[in-house]
């Protein structure tokens, strides 16, 4: 009986699974067959490397790797730092401005970065840094919803252990680093999760930042190469290029499912 | 004597209070007002003014900017462009992020498998999305019109009509999107207290009946929070228009966000970019005010 009822849900719920994977199936599928004319959903030519070798060889991917690997790394870094400092502050003491430092806080949760890349991108050129790696990470070193979620998790510890650990003759930043940090590891791995499936896959500003292969990210690379002339009707390269910009997150996806899932419901509710 | 000395350590002591918290916050802080709250006064300031390439200074027209684009046909279209994107697929994923949840919150075997498949499009890149999406839409070799051409029908080539451009890019958001939007309403099916289920079992409820009873008003409170966050990501959405039609055809599916890189990027026209940047915040700010409004005067009945 208790079977029964859950068959049609169960049933439809597999067949949208299906729908759902029908793109990244005919993508790697794609990636990993010898480069066909027609195109089916079903690969109708042998198993090769060929396609993503090439793109490897006349796209610099790597380079626009290392420079998001580099982006992502650093930019989370500094969020943390930032952050932390700032969510300890708004999670322990009592003090007076506190109502204007939400506010601003706030603004930075309710209007996207994106919205701003005009005033932004002239900010970043009065400070002489287009077309460079720090212009593409500078504005997002202050993160609200990083703030939040650690501020939230720094409520829940007792004040009371960092008042012994202060007659115990401890500093705040030996506060924060045994007792807060070790305590907030949960949030800060959803914070990393959001934070770096994000600036891995940002695209409008630098795109807008950058214009030489130098400081290229991934996206952007991705990007120009679909629309270069080389890549019209060519989709086994273009699948091959898109299979290697997004394989290390899918794939650290679909290992950590639950992890990651838990991470995206705390960044939306912010 | 005693008192006072008392009140004045007191106050110095909030001092000291006061500015070792704003230390702390400060470098955040920092960062936050650079680009986020500066960065809106300046649009609302180089938004009255004119600015094109080639011009070293700007030119203060105050409202010329505004009154001009009101006057122009595109912008019109380009907002109603924003406007229909945003209907084709704010509610639908929305409805669609209720069902997905609902199958996923039950006793499936191979749930995590559901739950993984729905939800990955969240985590990719919407470049990648977008230039795979390419080749479903592609014209004649395309996924979808060999699929006609098996049934037997003609070619649509969605990406090249007018009237087929939103809808497609719409339906390929929707599956982006709906994943996303179920992991919201996943967890809001799980507060709701399963007594109230099995009550209404017992009194013979259908799944129907139960599912308008009882899971969609006690939903609404997630619903209300979730549609400010579909609504906002629409609005901000622009990589899939950049890669896949770039406005085309005649600027049928140029959407407000696109529109500002346009004018700001290819054609170097910053201040008609700001002014539209202004009417973009004002916009955002409305959508997430609705979520205040709202909730202050009721729903939260759970």
């Amino acid at each position: 009986m208790k079977k029964n009822e859950n068959i049609i849900p169960a049933t439809l719920g597999f067949i949208l699974a299906f729908v759902w994977l029908v793109p990244l199936v005919w993508l790697i599928g794609t990636a990993f067959s010898k480069a066909s004319f027609a195109m089916s959903l079903v690969p109708n030519s042998g198993f090769t490397l060929d396609n993503i070798i090439y793109v490897w060889q006349n796209v610099p991917f790597g380079k626009y790797y290392m420079n998001t690997i580099l982006i992502v790394v650093v930019t989370f870094s500094v969020q943390c730092f930032t952050g932390t400092l700032a969510a300890y502050a708004l999670a322990t003491m009592k003090f007076r401005g506190e109502k204007l430092v939400f506010l601003i806080i706030f603004i930075q949760i309710i209007i996207p970065n994106d919205v701003l890349i005009i005033p932004n991108y002239r900010t970043l050129s009065d400070l002489k840094l287009t077309d460079t790696k720090l212009g593409i990470m500078l504005p997002f070193f202050g993160s609200a919803f990083g703030i939040f979620l650690l501020r939230q998790t720094f409520k829940t510890i007792p004040l009371a252990l960092s008042e012994a650990a202060i007659i115990d003759g401890c500093s705040t930043m030996q506060i924060i680093r045994n007792i807060y940090l070790p305590s907030s590891k949960a949030a800060y791995i959803s914070f990393g999760l959001v934070s770096v499936s994000y600036h891995w896959n940002n695209f409008l500003w630098p795109l807008i930042v950058t214009n030489s292969p130098e400081n290229r990210t991934l996206t952007v690379g991705l990007a120009l190469f679909a629309k270069s002339k080389e890549a019209v009707m060519q989709w086994a390269n273009v699948c091959a290029a898109t299979f290697i910009i997004i394989f290390p997150l899918v794939l650290a996806f679909f290992i950590f499912q639950k992890k990651f899932i838990n991470s995206f419901v705390s960044s939306g509710i912010k | 004597m005693a008192r006072t000395s008392n009140v004045r350590k007191g106050l110095s002591k909030q001092l000291k209070i006061d500015l070792k918290a704003w230390l702390f916050i400060a470098p955040a802080l920092v960062f936050i007002l650079t680009f986020t709250v500066y960065p809106i006064l300046r649009s609302l300031w180089l938004g009255m003014n004119q600015l094109e390439m080639g011009m070293p200074k700007p030119y203060f027209v105050g409202f010329q900017n505004y009154v001009q684009l009101a006057s122009e046909p595109l912008f019109w279209k380009v907002m109603r462009n924003s406007f229909a994107f945003s209907l084709l697929t704010v509610l639908p994923s929305m409805a669609l992020g209720i069902g997905l949840a609902i199958i996923v919150n039950k006793k499936i075997r191979g749930v995590g498998f559901l739950r993984t498949a729905y939800f990955y499009p969240a985590v990719m890149p919407m470049i990648a999305i977008a230039s795979t999406w390419m080749f479903i839409y592609m014209a004649q070799y395309g996924m979808l019109d060999q699929l006609l051409a098996s049934l037997g029908l003609k070619s649509l080539n969605v990406l090249s009509s007018k009237k087929t451009v939103l809808p497609a890019l719409s339906l390929m958001y929707i599956w982006k999107e709906a994943g996303y939007l179920m992991i919201f309403f996943l967890s809001g099916l799980q507060n709701i207290s399963t007594e109230i289920y099995e009550a209404a079992k017992i009194d013979g409820a259908r799944p129907w009946t139960i599912f308008r009873k009882i899971t969609l008003p006690l939903l609404a409170p997630t619903m209300l929070f979730v549609s400010t966050i579909a609504l906002t990501n629409s609005l901000k959405l622009v990589d899939h228009i950049v890669i896949m039609t770039e406005g085309a055809p005649n600027n049928a599916s140029t959407l407000l966000l696109y529109y500002i890189y346009q004018q700001g990027f290819i054609y170097f026209d910053q201040g008609k970019a700001s002014s539209l940047t202004v009417i973009m915040l004002v916009i955002m700010l409305t959508v997430s005010m609705l979520q205040f409004i709202k909730t202050d005067t009721k729903i939260y009945y759970n």
